[in-house]
């Protein structure tokens, strides 16, 4: 194989290759070119999204640790703070979706700990094809339904609840699904733990599982768009073991609570070699590893393959000589693996020994500076071929019932519990909230505190809006946490793009980056960790650019929270607006009954929405509202019957409110003003004792008396009325099925 | 058990994940939980042992099928036969079957799939250490986490359960195709009970219920508290 060969099939280009030379001033042996290539990777090195990504706001009172880290770290009072960090695991997941998942999960999970926290709760973000109706519908559930099957067999096993997430189906995800899986950690702050080596002469320890072939090469692989031949990368992906991740976790935070760490890293996109520059290059000193020390699954195993495997369930950290005797017995007594492999240097390189012959050298400095490509951002031509959406051109519906029963039944509207049913959602006994809310609500034991955990993505609203979308992801994360009573404090996000080299991809992702800033920044919640996944296509084209948003708040009182049920008969619900207009504009309703995926959804007034979702958290925080809920996908009427199925009780408009909507925000139409989507908008229910007090509370904001709860059917004017039995049936339905 | 407050050891194998929520229930109960380490063959004295869900050993060949031989099980097993109240709770269920503590086996779901929902059971027996604060007949809503809680027996000993009246609790809604809904069994000295729900998520009205405490709290009655 030539040199240029070989540095292609490493996916380094030539230019990289020429810097590489310069920078080392001499040839590299493989070895070393394949630390260059995974390490300069986008998966790793950022190369085409570091520029873009500098625009996210990433400070705050809060924040305790921001973006760099394995986590990001906010406060949360008491003395206790979050660590917290989404991650994709899409490539993976296209080819061997069970297992794709499962160390997705497994690999977030010791992101959390390496910032020396206990995990406590899982979420995930999906994407996939449509599961009828596609050319690839049997694929699409096959994908589906074996990452899910992942997501649970790792995360029921490894006993880390999940307890939230989304997902959605369009056809734009068909052949690439995305699968990005969030972990949130809790820890007191004083022990927050760091990956920065230090101390010449300190021992590297190598913890967990043996080290196998699996993963080689894998973050390279993620880089790349997905084809045919992406079939045959299957032995990129890692194989998980829960078990031995359960086992890591504990035995990881008794070391640390017994002070017998100097730091810790998790190996996860390109194993050893990404762990042991990163913990040298952030602690300014060099690291020697000596590959033959290290535990492996199979005989004959290259020096290169050993320090870039992925094989997963380990974590390296830096252990005073003294201390590393005690370190190993404990490993033993978890019954995994504890080895030293290596030791901290003066030198700031990375240098690979095998069998105390130096292999390889590469200042570790170089290894995580990668190349940045800074393109133009340059519009589009699709954005201007977007057809507007004119209400006028879709008829009318002649059956409401109908359309809300389709609505309803639709994929990416009815229920989710055939999916979080397959999810140990309550292990650890903190969860105060399941899923089926609008954010998990979690207890800190011990505290009166808790915490509140949602994710969200508008891929279709991003394609067609990517500024608009990006602003509008964020801001119903931090609706879902108002909504629940909880403070958003910060957020974290995967970036799911296309190709950043085509010009449609590149500037989605700006745009998006664009919109998400300017929504942290009026909401106040900094970015503190994330992901990017770029090269999301397929010869069919790219994804719908969805970057997905995991957003954190705080409850004081965890006892204060809302859920979207109704809860008692003869409640007051009222909807509160802040102003936003309400379009058909890619909605759901347009997708699902008009087939249509058009118009430009209107851009959220962040401030006028912050305003409205802090009442509303104000409310439930003072006790005055248990039952809230946002209106998103499929309009008010959809939002209304959330609230209705989830507590069993139904709703009834009061009379002339449907004539007086239609007039008003319906501009005429019935549907507009019903099934319509908006922007920061609630809807909240109080027992009619407290409507004064609800009253005074709203002085200043829009809202609208719309109906009273009672009864088993949902009734408005003389459009819709069917019962809660029948809606029940489609929302209930199973997926996998 | 002397005049001091009651202790209840809770089993930790490799993989054990409810370990801590159990010794959470456990202290709400006003008992005190002690941990009994798996390669520890010592019960400390316990009055009472829970033996707690996960997937011990990674629930690797069968659920409870490697744990059964852990050194703790030996000590637990003479604390059984001599009468001492053990309750088994998911995995830990499945850990007593392997051991012959517990007659039958839990098979995979029906469905094929992992379930977490809550179900009501209905309590059968009353004259158990684990059930006897409980109503006979009353019903309970009980959170189930399970991939393999398909109760099986041979019909002679399903005969035998239902004719002794071992059937401790019985699903209202069956979740994963157990024989005559079977939810939890005791042995022949009703000491040792094995259970799929799991009372000890639902210990704390902080979560929305605290019904569990009345099958965890039951041990305390026998106990003389």
């Amino acid at each position: 194989m030539s040199v240029r060969e070989t540095y292609s099939a490493l996916g380094l280009s030539e230019a990289e290759y020429g810097r590489i030379v310069e920078l080392l001033g001499r040839e590299p042996n493989y070895l070393e070119l394949s630390l260059f290539s995974v390490m300069w990777s986008e998966h790793c090195g950022y190369k085409n999204s570091r520029p873009l990504l500098r625009r996210f706001p990433n400070e705050g009172e809060r924040v305790l640790q921001g973006p760099g880290e394995n986590a990001g770290v906010v406060e949360v009072g008491d003395g206790w703070a979050l660590a917290f960090k989404m991650e994709s695991h899409n490539h993976p997941s296209a080819v061997e979706p069970y297992e794709g998942a499962a160390t997705g999960v497994g690999g977030i999970i010791r992101d959390v700990l390496a910032m020396g926290a206990r995990p406590v709760a899982l979420l995930d973000s999906l994407r996939f094809g449509p599961l009828e109706g596609s050319p690839d519908a049997g694929r699409n559930r096959y994908l589906f339904r074996e990452v899910v099957r992942g997501i649970g067999g790792y995360g029921n096993a490894v006993g880390v609840p999940t307890v939230g997430g989304e997902v959605e189906f369009a056809e734009a995800y068909s052949g690439n699904p995305l699968v990005n899986a969030m972990c949130v950690g809790l820890i007191r702050v004083e022990d927050l733990t760091r990956s920065a080596a230090s101390g010449e002469g300190n021992l590297v320890v190598l913890l967990g599982s043996k080290t196998g072939r699996d993963g080689i090469h894998g973050a390279t692989f993620a880089s790349d768009e997905l084809s045919e031949e992406s079939e045959s990368k299957r032995s990129n992906v890692q194989v998980g073991d829960p078990f031995a991740e359960k086992m890591a976790i504990e035995c990881c935070l008794e070391l640390l609570e017994k002070g017998l760490l100097v730091s810790l890293q998790d190996l996860g996109a390109a194993g050893i070699t990404s762990s042991a520059s990163e913990m040298a290059a952030k602690g300014g000193v060099g690291i020697e590893i000596d590959t033959g020390l290290v535990p492996r699954r199979e005989g004959g195993m290259e020096a290169w393959e050993v320090m870039i495997s992925e094989s997963q369930e380990r974590m390296l950290a830096v252990v005073e000589p003294e201390k590393a005797g005690e370190v190993l017995r404990l490993a033993g007594c978890y019954g995994i693996g504890g080895t030293v492999i290596g030791r901290v240097a003066g030198h700031g390189d990375l240098r690979v020994f095998h069998d105390g012959e130096q292999v390889g050298t590469v200042p570790a400095e170089h290894l995580a500076d990668a190349p940045v490509y800074e393109r133009e951002v340059v519009r589009p031509a699709y954005l201007d071929e977007i057809p507007d959406l004119d209400p006028g051109v879709l008829p009318e519906p002649e059956d409401y019932n109908e359309v809300l029963l389709k609505m309803l039944a639709h994929p990416n509207l009815c229920s989710r519990r055939s999916i979080y049913r397959q999810y140990d959602h309550e292990v650890g006994t903190n969860t105060v909230v399941a899923p089926g809310a609008d954010a998990a609500v979690m207890r800190i034991k011990g505290t009166r505190r808790g915490f509140a955990v949602t994710t969200d993505g508008r891929g279709r609203h991003c394609y067609l809006d990517p500024r608009g979308g990006g602003a509008a992801t964020v801001a119903e994360a931090y609706r879902n946490l108002s909504c629940v009573g909880a403070e958003p404090v910060a957020a974290t996000d995967c970036l799911n793009f296309g190709s950043p080299e085509k010009r449609e991809g590149y500037y989605q992702l700006a745009g998006c980056i664009e919109g998400m800033s300017e929504a942290c920044e009026v909401f106040g919640t900094p970015v503190v960790s994330g992901n990017v996944s770029l090269y999301n296509e397929t010869d069919r084209g790219a994804i719908y650019p969805t970057p997905t948003v995991g957003m954190v708040g705080v409850l004081e009182d965890v006892g204060r929270h809302a859920t979207p049920a109704f809860k008692r008969e003869g409640d007051v619900v009222v909807v509160i607006g802040s102003g936003s207009r309400v379009s058909l504009a890619g909605s759901d309703y347009a997708q699902i009954i008009h087939g249509q995926v058009a118009g430009r959804p209107p851009r959220p007034n962040l401030q006028a929405e912050k305003r409205t979702a802090d009442l509303v958290r104000e409310m439930v925080r003072s006790g005055l509202v248990d039952t809230a809920h946002d209106i998103s996908g499929g309009g008010e009427i959809v939002a209304v019957a959330e609230m209705a199925l989830a507590g069993g009780i139904g709703i009834e408009y009061t009379e002339g409110e449907l004539e007086r909507m239609t007039a008003g925000q319906g501009g005429g139409r019935a549907d507009v003003a019903l099934i319509g989507e908006e922007s920061g908008t609630f809807i909240v229910a109080v027992p009619e004792e407290r409507w004064d007090d609800l009253q005074e509370a709203l002085v200043g904001f829009a809202y609208d008396q719309i109906g009273e709860t009672g009864g088993d059917r949902l009734k408005i004017g003389d459009l819709v009325d069917v019962s809660l039995e029948e809606l029940r049936e489609v929302y209930e339905r199973d997926l996998f099925e | 058990m002397g005049g001091g407050r009651v202790r209840i050891g809770v089993t930790v194998f490799p993989g054990s994940n409810c370990d801590r929520d159990a010794l959470h229930a456990v202290e709400r109960l006003g008992a005190v939980p002690v941990e009994l380490w798996h390669a520890d063959p010592d019960l400390k004295g316990v009055d009472a042992v829970i033996v707690p869900g996960g997937f011990s050993y990674g629930d690797y060949l069968r659920p409870g099928a490697i744990a059964r031989f852990a050194k703790v099980m030996a000590p637990l097993e003479d604390f059984a036969f001599s009468g001492g109240p053990v309750l088994g709770v998911c995995n830990g269920f499945q850990v007593l079957t392997e051991a012959h503590l517990l007659p039958g086996a839990l098979l995979r779901n029906i469905s094929m799939r992992f379930v977490c929902d809550r179900v009501r059971v209905r309590v059968e027996a009353t004259d158990t250490p684990w059930t006897a604060g409980c109503e006979a007949g009353e019903e309970l809503a009980l959170p189930v986490a399970h991939n393999e809680g398909n109760y099986f027996a041979d019909p002679a000993t399903l005969a035998e359960l239902e004719d002794e009246g071992r059937v401790v609790l019985r699903y209202l809604e069956n979740p994963n195709g157990s024989a005559n809904d079977i939810a939890g069994v005791c042995n022949e000295g009703r000491n040792v009970v094995g259970i799929m729900p799991h009372p000890e998520r639902v210990s704390d009205p902080a979560l929305g219920s605290d019904e569990g405490l009345k099958i965890l709290g039951s041990v305390l009655l026998g106990a003389g508290v």
